[in-house]
Parts: C-alpha cells; sequence; structure tokens
C-alpha cells in the first residue's frame, strides 16, 4: 500500500514538477467541508484579486467539498492539499496525529484557534413552525421528527450532539446521566441518520421528512435564502454550542509545491476586514467586531459554549461520545 | 436407449479425466491463461490481498472486538439475512419474469426487457433516492401503505426493498438464455409419453435452468451483500436496527479507524467466498446431475 502511494506521489510529483516549470499559474488546493462551498467561492475569487494586486502572481484555487471527516482521510491518503479548512479540530489532528504532515501544535500558529469564523447550530422548521418547536427541550417531545447526521460520520453532527448536550447539562445542574438520558431521548425522535449534513438537509428540506433539522447556523440561512422563505422558519434555541470550524497550512505539501508563502497568505487573508466581510455575508459569524456589528441583525444573540469548556476539548469529547463503545453508541443499545 | 448415450458416456469419461491442458482447436492456450492469470490478479487478488495485509497489521484483539462488537453483529445479520430473502424473491420473480420472456409474445415486450438491465445501469444513489420517496409515508406507495401500519423507508423492510430492485437483472439475465436454448423437443417428447404440465415443468425443464438460477441466485445475494449506494438512502441508518455491514466500513473509516473496517470487510469477505463456494459447490452437483440425466 505504501509503496503504492509512493509510486503515486511520485509520480504526481513529476507531473506537478513539469507543470510548475511552464512558470504557470500557482495553484492552490484548499480541501474543505460541505457547507463551505459558497463562502470559498467567493473568498477565492477576492484572494486572487488581492494576491495579484500585491505580487502580480496569477494563483488558481482549485476546491474540494464533502464531509469533514472524509476529507480529511483523503488528504492522509495522499490528497495534496495544501491547505485545510474542515469542520473541526479533531479532523486536522487526525491529519497531523497520522502523517505529520503538519505539526501537532497546528491550532497555535493562527489568531482564535486558528478559527477565523465561527457558526452555530441552529434549529430550522417547517414554515410557520406548526409544531411549536423553540428549544431543545422541544426536541424531545414525543411525536416530534428530528433530522441530524450519523455524528459518527458528520462533523457537523457532532457539533449537533454536544449542543444537545451542553443545554442538558446547563439544565440538569450538570448531572451526565441526566444529560445522557435527554441525548437518548432526543436520538430517539430521529428516523433517519444521514452520514452528511448536505445529506441530513437534502432530507428534510427536499424530501419533506421531519419536523425540524439541526443545522449549521451558515447550511439555515442558507436553506432558507435559496430555497424560499415562504417554506422554513429559523429557530433560535436559549443556548447553543460556539462551532469553531479551524483551517491550516498542509506544512510538507505546501514546501513540495512551493506554495508555502502563498498558501499561508491565503489563509491569514481570512482574518483581513475583506475576508470577515466575505465570511459574514456567507452567513459565518465573524471574528471582527467591527463587521460583526455591520451585520449585527443578521447573527441572533444567544448564549454560546465552547467545546473546550464544557467537554474540555475534542479528544475527549471525541473518546467519550463517538468512540466505537462511547456514549452515543450506548444510547443505541437496549439494557445499557 | 443405451446406444444412443454412448456418445455423450464417452463425452463424459473424458471430462473425467482431469488433463491440465487440453488440446484444443483454438491455438494460444498459453497466452491465453496467462492473460487470464494476471488479469484476475490485478483486478481482483491485488486490492482482496491489501485487505488481508492490513488486517495482519492489527493485533488479533483489536480485530476481535471490530468484527464482534453488537453494532457490528447486528449490521451482519441484517446483510446477510436481507441479501438472502432478496435473492430468493429475485430467485421466483426473476424465473418468472424470464419465463414470460422467452414463451410468450405480446406487445412492448423489447421495452420489458430492456426494462429488466435498468437496475444494472441507473446509478443506486439514484435508485435509492427514487425508492425513499417513493416509500417514505407521504410518497405515491407509502402513503398507500401506512394506512396498514406498513412502513418500508427507514426500516429493514426498505433495505429488503432496495436489495430486491437492484438483484432482480442477475436472475432473469442467468435465466433467460437457458430458457431460450432449452430444446422444446424435449418438452414435447415428455408430454406425448404422458406427463402432465406440471410434472413436465419439475422433471424437464426445472433441472435444465436449475443450475443457471442458482448461478443468478448467487450474483443476486453477491450484489446484495456488496450494495451500498441504495441501501443508505432507504435504510434509516439507525445503530442496531438498518446499518449495513458496507455503511459500518464506511462509518469506520471516516473514524480513522482503519483496522475496524478491514476487520469487517475480512470477515464480509470471508463469509461471502464461503457462501459462492457453497452454492458454486451445489450448482456443480446440480450440472453433472443434469448431464448424466
Amino acid at each position: 500500500m505504501t509503496r503504492i502511494r509512493r509510486i503515486f506521489a511520485v509520480s504526481a510529483f513529476l507531473v506537478g514538477g513539469f507543470a510548475q516549470a511552464g512558470q504557470g499559474p500557482v495553484t492552490l488546493l484548499n480541501v474543505s467541508y460541505d457547507p463551505t462551498r459558497e463562502l470559498y467561492q467567493d473568498y477565492n475569487a477576492a484572494f486572487v484579486k488581492y494576491w495579484k494586486a500585491k505580487t502580480g502572481v496569477d494563483v488558481v484555487i482549485k476546491q474540494s467539498h464533502g464531509g469533514s471527516g472524509k476529507q480529511a482521510r483523503s488528504v492522509i491518503d495522499g490528497l495534496e492539499a495544501d491547505v485545510v479548512t474542515l469542520a473541526l479540530a479533531y479532523d486536522i489532528d487526525a491529519i497531523a496525529e497520522k502523517t505529520g504532515l503538519l505539526p501537532k501544535n497546528w491550532q497555535s500558529r493562527l489568531p482564535d484557534n486558528s478559527s477565523p469564523y465561527t457558526s452555530t447550530i441552529v434549529f430550522l422548521v417547517r414554515k410557520g413552525n406548526p409544531k411549536r418547536i423553540h428549544d431543545w427541550n422541544d426536541l424531545v417531545r414525543p411525536g416530534i421528527s428530528v433530522i441530524t447526521p450519523n455524528p459518527k460520520t458528520s462533523g457537523g453532527a457532532r457539533w449537533n450532539y454536544l449542543g444537545a448536550w451542553g443545554y442538558a447539562l446547563r439544565q440538569f445542574g450538570n448531572d451526565e446521566a441526566k444529560a445522557q438520558d435527554f441525548v437518548a431521548r432526543l436520538y430517539r425522535n430521529v428516523p433517519v441518520l444521514d452520514s452528511g449534513a448536505r445529506g441530513a438537509t437534502t432530507t428534510f428540506v427536499e424530501r419533506g421528512i421531519g419536523d425540524v433539522l439541526l443545522a449549521w447556523e451558515n447550511e439555515a440561512f442558507l436553506a432558507i435564502h435559496e430555497l424560499g422563505k415562504d417554506k422554513f422558519d429559523l429557530v433560535v434555541p436559549s443556548v447553543s454550542v460556539l462551532a469553531e470550524p479551524p483551517v491550516s497550512l498542509v506544512d510538507k505539501v505546501a514546501a513540495r509545491h512551493g506554495t508555502t508563502a502563498v498558501a499561508q497568505a491565503y489563509l491569514e487573508y481570512l482574518y483581513s476586514p475583506a475576508g470577515q466581510e466575505i465570511a459574514a455575508r456567507n452567513y459565518y459569524r465573524p471574528r471582527f467586531k467591527e463587521v460583526a456589528a455591520k451585520y449585527g441583525d443578521r447573527f441572533p444573540r444567544l448564549k454560546l459554549f465552547t467545546v473546550d469548556e464544557l467537554f474540555g476539548g475534542w479528544q475527549k469529547a471525541q473518546k467519550t461520545h463517538f468512540e466505537d463503545g462511547g456514549v452515543f453508541d450506548r444510547i443505541y443499545q437496549p439494557g445499557k | 436407449m443405451e446406444e444412443c448415450l454412448t456418445g455423450s458416456i464417452s463425452l463424459e469419461s473424458e471430462r473425467r479425466t482431469v488433463r491440465f491442458k487440453r488440446p484444443g482447436i483454438l491455438p494460444g492456450f498459453w497466452p491465453a491463461l496467462g492473460f487470464s492469470l494476471l488479469y484476475l490478479s490485478l483486478i481482483v487478488l491485488v486490492p482482496l490481498s491489501a485487505i488481508f495485509l492490513k488486517t495482519a497489521t492489527a493485533s488479533w484483539a483489536h480485530f476481535w472486538a471490530a468484527a464482534t462488537s453488537p453494532p457490528v453483529l447486528a449490521s451482519f445479520r441484517l446483510s446477510f439475512g436481507a441479501s438472502f430473502i432478496a435473492a430468493l424473491v429475485n430467485a421466483f420473480f426473476g424465473f418468472v419474469l424470464a419465463w414470460v420472456l422467452v414463451r410468450y409474445r405480446f406487445p412492448g415486450k423489447r421495452l420489458v426487457d430492456a426494462l429488466v438491465d435498468l437496475p444494472f445501469a441507473l446509478p443506486t444513489a439514484v435508485a435509492g433516492i427514487a425508492l425513499t420517496s417513493l416509500y417514505t409515508e407521504n410518497g405515491w406507495l407509502g402513503r398507500l401503505l401506512a394506512p396498514w401500519g406498513i412502513r418500508v423507508a427507514f426500516t429493514r423492510l426498505g433495505v429488503l426493498v432496495a436489495l430486491i430492485f437492484i438483484g432482480v437483472p442477475f436472475v432473469v439475465r442467468s435465466v433467460q438464455p437457458v430458457l431460450e436454448d432449452a430444446d422444446r423437443e424435449i418438452e414435447e417428447a415428455a408430454l406425448s409419453l404422458g406427463a402432465n404440465r406440471w410434472q413436465v415443468f419439475t422433471w424437464v425443464v426445472f433441472p435444465l435452468v436449475r443450475p443457471a438460477l442458482l448461478t443468478g441466485f448467487a450474483m443476486a445475494f453477491a450484489r446484495g451483500l456488496g450494495e451500498y449506494g441504495s441501501v443508505v438512502f432507504i435504510a434509516g441508518n439507525m445503530p442496531m436496527r438498518t446499518e449495513i455491514a458496507p455503511l459500518l466500513i464506511i462509518t469506520k473509516l471516516e473514524q480513522y479507524d482503519y483496522t475496524g473496517a478491514t476487520a469487517i470487510a475480512l470477515v464480509m469477505l470471508v463469509a461471502s467466498f464461503l457462501l459462492l463456494l457453497g452454492i458454486n459447490l451445489i450448482q456443480w452437483r446440480s450440472r453433472r446431475f443434469a448431464e448424466a440425466a
């Protein structure tokens, strides 16, 4: 396997080398997750202009999207990403750990835990909110059908799950057993577990299944704006999880491609006023207060907790909840 | 009887003497064999041995834990059970379909014939999405079944429906040519010797078709085991209930649990190989039986 991979890598390198020898434009590959398609389409166009103006060099940015875990696995298996922009730190940790293509302290290299924009988990309901769903505790009522993907495969679904768990912890005075019972009841109301966030959105929006979709805020806005304001309403719960999708340079790949400088600039530009504007326009919460203020009414205020606060970081949350035999497995096994 | 059978008996005896290279009329035996073996190795054996190698890197304890955890066992039961039932259903209805297509003439026959291949050609995801939207409670068919309390989408029944859909061409396409080649004169002879229609079917036609039917069954079964695209849409993918084994492989991969994924793959591989080998043996025996009769 590794040998085959090496042959592939070498041939890819040779092909890449020949392409570079022609003094064509610099190519960057950004491996990202599902709901950032629209964000990076906008952002790439802006960055290409910015980089041309600054250095006179043309950049071509290629995008790859898919479930966050799947994308990380592609990079581990040899997809030559110069930068990764994924749904959760755990996935980039996995790349660092399995391949050593980037250092383990990658998350401390850029401001704000390497998350230039944030998001949160909100509810999308049918127009007029016929089932009167207002907060997390409405999701466990009998007869409510909740759509959320499988947290074992979907990054977004893990945020959903942790959002519910965090709400329950606050509600029941940090009683873990009660929180588990709450989350188990919630998942009993889930009729179908899609493998990714986009799949769940399709199930809810196109196939008309379920009363409420747990979704990324940006994905929920997109569904409303693209598919009609007359069909869905957005419901903001009292409290939710602060989702921090991180970005990172893949050091060794970029070094091999000779793209380190431009890749670094690509990520840093996300933190510029222009980059923050683009994120906000695409319904991601900007880190910059000024930009956030400008789009203030777009992002409803709610209490947000972070994974570090409540779960002691992603590694720990992953181990306790989503690993085989973890809490998520247990809530599906009778008698445990 | 004795005399007219001598020809076939001598053929039979010649076939029994196992010789590696039978002198044939066609030249190029060695290049052909060499090419076949190379092709088989590159396309089938190398990827399969990669699975074995990958598993060999893991500890036995990890392998065993991954292959016998409750969700994995539940998925094996579902995958093997649903594929088996679906293949049985297809063996019956596929046979009927092949029979109708071969023995009767009716308007639109060519169209029906072409429709049979559709599950082969259709991307499985398309099939899965189409079936799901048909069978959900507000879909065309689901709406009719709901009053009886029958739910298809997001249940095990849904898995079965998807597997039946993708398996049917295998049976039809393996039985059809055999039925077409079957000598009508043998049936007429049986009829003229006083057999009734049912006897002709059970004693003459069915033994002729049985090996092909078994082939079709085996292929439909094997396809059902490996099917992923169409099933994941309609199954609902609930742990312990409607998670098929191939989905669990993907799930393990997404969790970076390569050992777990290959453990499931290996169990599937060995089990399906043994099952297919068994079916082939039955088929081999029944073909010999058919030839000897």
